[in-house]
């Protein structure tokens, strides 16, 4: 496994938000952590980066444990993470966006700026403009695109198809399938059940900070009474 | 129109001290998010260590002008180090309380090392003495000198942050301290070195300050820390650029006003950041900080 999260206790203050998640994510896998909005499928992958560090429990990436680790060392490690309102320095251009990842990075993967700019040409065209002055979905592309900058091994992503077209989702589709491909192992939140299906081998359910079900994603979207139960709003 | 011309340029200069402490101040704010009322002190140990090391090195003055700072910045280093970190995430009046008494501190430190009374740095001290004529009237070499300083300054300072690696990721740590250090960023280590370099911008405006000011005392930090807080206020918290202009603006107002209305000199100051604090609530180029 190259991701295992063991009994994690995640905190807001005192607001006790994840309540012993434990998942596994295989080398090469596409995971899906699934719920309604405030589960926590958010505050793990913040726990996995270390930006909510985890009070209990065990974090180990490629055997190494993260927990007590600041989130730089975690990024430096190869893992990459995309939050679900994408974080764009908006003082920075696109371009200088994703340079700073490949500069902070000490690894080198198979995205560089072509590879980033290959998978989203619309982002040509933009890399001399500031991230404040780009739209959400150009934001969405470049946070990616400055992720896989960094070369990561798990490529965390909050919310990736959150308020995009249905064309545009189909397009991500593709970008996370190619990502798959070079070998990236995905662990993503999202609510969109259908792409989640699509791009996803396996999903965990989270209800109120507890992994409440798991399984592949053809067995929970099989399953009407778990959909109902869990998924549907 | 002499009169005028010789007041412009003695408001320059006073501007470029107050740049020079009001980019640092600026600079920690923006990036730290940390209103430093200590700053003046920083500008008051630079303009202490460096005029005793003007006279134990004596007549090497740039040497002491160069390690003066320096030393500053060691005391900046401990501050960042073992105290601010721990207020980063609290409130403002926290941190303002906590650097209010490191003013009290450093004051209390000078007045140790160097006796509460006043040095008067002996005239000649630095280089560039005597003075130029500008229609027809004498004018220090020096006064040009440090009003050269200022804009080569701000030239460097807007080279380092635009222009090269360290200054992209000091702006992206800027503008979103947690996503750059889930790219890698030693956010820490990277506060505490923008916050000696701050320290260093203080304190050079205190070491250059020791052969204009003509004398020092343990409160000169408090006097030049209220107007940098007018000018990064002015300008906007957090923009150098507005730091710039404020500098320039309120050394020139307040030039005028010691010259013309003399009883009345601070007062025009506080209303023009009055004025513009009410048309622009956050200063000439001020943005909301997340």
């Amino acid at each position: 496994m190259i991701l295992e999260l063991d009994r994690i206790d995640t905190f807001y203050g005192s607001s006790h938000v994840l309540q012993g998640v434990s998942l596994a994510v295989a080398e090469g896998e596409v995971v899906a952590l699934l719920g309604r909005n405030g589960v926590g499928k958010t505050t793990t992958l913040r726990s996995v980066i270390g930006l909510t560090a985890p009070r209990a429990g065990s974090v180990r990436f490629q055997g190494q444990e993260l927990r007590g680790l600041p989130p730089d060392a975690i990024a430096r490690s190869g893992i990459a993470y995309v939050p679900d309102d994408h974080r764009i320095f908006p003082t920075l251009t696109a371009e200088e966006n994703l340079d700073i990842a490949r500069r902070l990075s000490p690894r080198r993967g198979a995205f560089g700026k072509a590879e980033v700019l290959e998978l989203f040409p619309r982002l040509g065209d933009l890399l001399r403009h500031r991230g404040a002055s780009l739209s959400g979905g150009e934001r969405k592309m470049l946070a990616i695109g400055r992720a896989l900058m960094a070369g990561p091994a798990l490529l965390l992503l909050d919310e990736p198809s959150e308020g995009l077209a249905p064309l545009v989702v189909a397009h991500l589709t593709e970008v996370l399938e190619r990502i798959r491909r070079e070998g990236i192992t995905i662990l993503l939140a999202d609510q969109n059940l259908r792409f989640c299906r699509r791009v996803c081998s396996r999903g965990y359910i989270l209800e109120k900070g507890r992994v409440e079900h798991q399984g592949t994603m053809e067995a929970i979207w099989g399953d009407p009474a778990v959909v109902t139960k869990y998924l549907v709003v | 129109m002499q009169s005028i011309v010789h007041v412009v340029l003695a408001g320059l200069s006073n501007g470029m001290f107050i740049w020079l402490v009001a980019s640092g101040l600026t600079l920690i704010f923006g990036v730290l998010g940390v209103l430093n009322f200590a700053h003046g002190s920083f500008y008051m140990l630079g303009a202490y260590v460096s005029f005793s090391l003007v006279r134990a090195l004596s007549p090497h003055f740039y040497l002491a002008m160069l390690f003066g700072p320096l030393v500053v910045c060691l005391a900046g280093w401990a501050v960042e180090r073992w105290f601010l970190r721990a207020v980063y995430r609290l409130e403002l009046p926290y941190q303002l309380l906590l650097t209010f008494a490191f003013v009290l501190i450093f004051d209390n430190l000078v007045k140790i090392v160097w006796g509460a009374g006043a040095l008067h740095p002996p005239p000649g001290l630095g280089p560039l003495e005597g003075s130029v004529e500008i229609l027809g009237r004498k004018f220090p070499i020096y006064s040009l000198f440090v009003i050269a300083v200022g804009p080569l300054v701000a030239l460097a300072l807007w080279a380092l942050l635009e222009r090269t690696w360290i200054g992209r990721i000091v702006r992206a740590a800027a503008s979103d301290r947690e996503m750059a250090a889930a790219l890698g960023v030693r956010v820490p280590a990277l506060f505490t070195g923008v916050f000696i370099f701050g320290t260093w911008l203080g304190a050079v405006g205190g070491a250059l300050a020791v052969p204009y000011v003509g004398v020092l005392t343990p409160g000169m930090g408090e006097s030049i820390i209220i107007e940098a807080f007018i000018v990064a206020v002015l300008g906007g918290l957090g923009s150098l650029k507005g730091a710039f202009l404020g500098a320039l603006v309120i050394g020139v107002l307040n030039a005028f006003g010691t010259r013309f209305f003399p009883a009345f000199d601070m007062a025009l100051i506080f209303l023009l950041m009055a004025a513009v604090l009410l048309v622009r609530p956050r200063g000439l180029f001020g943005v909301a900080r997340s």
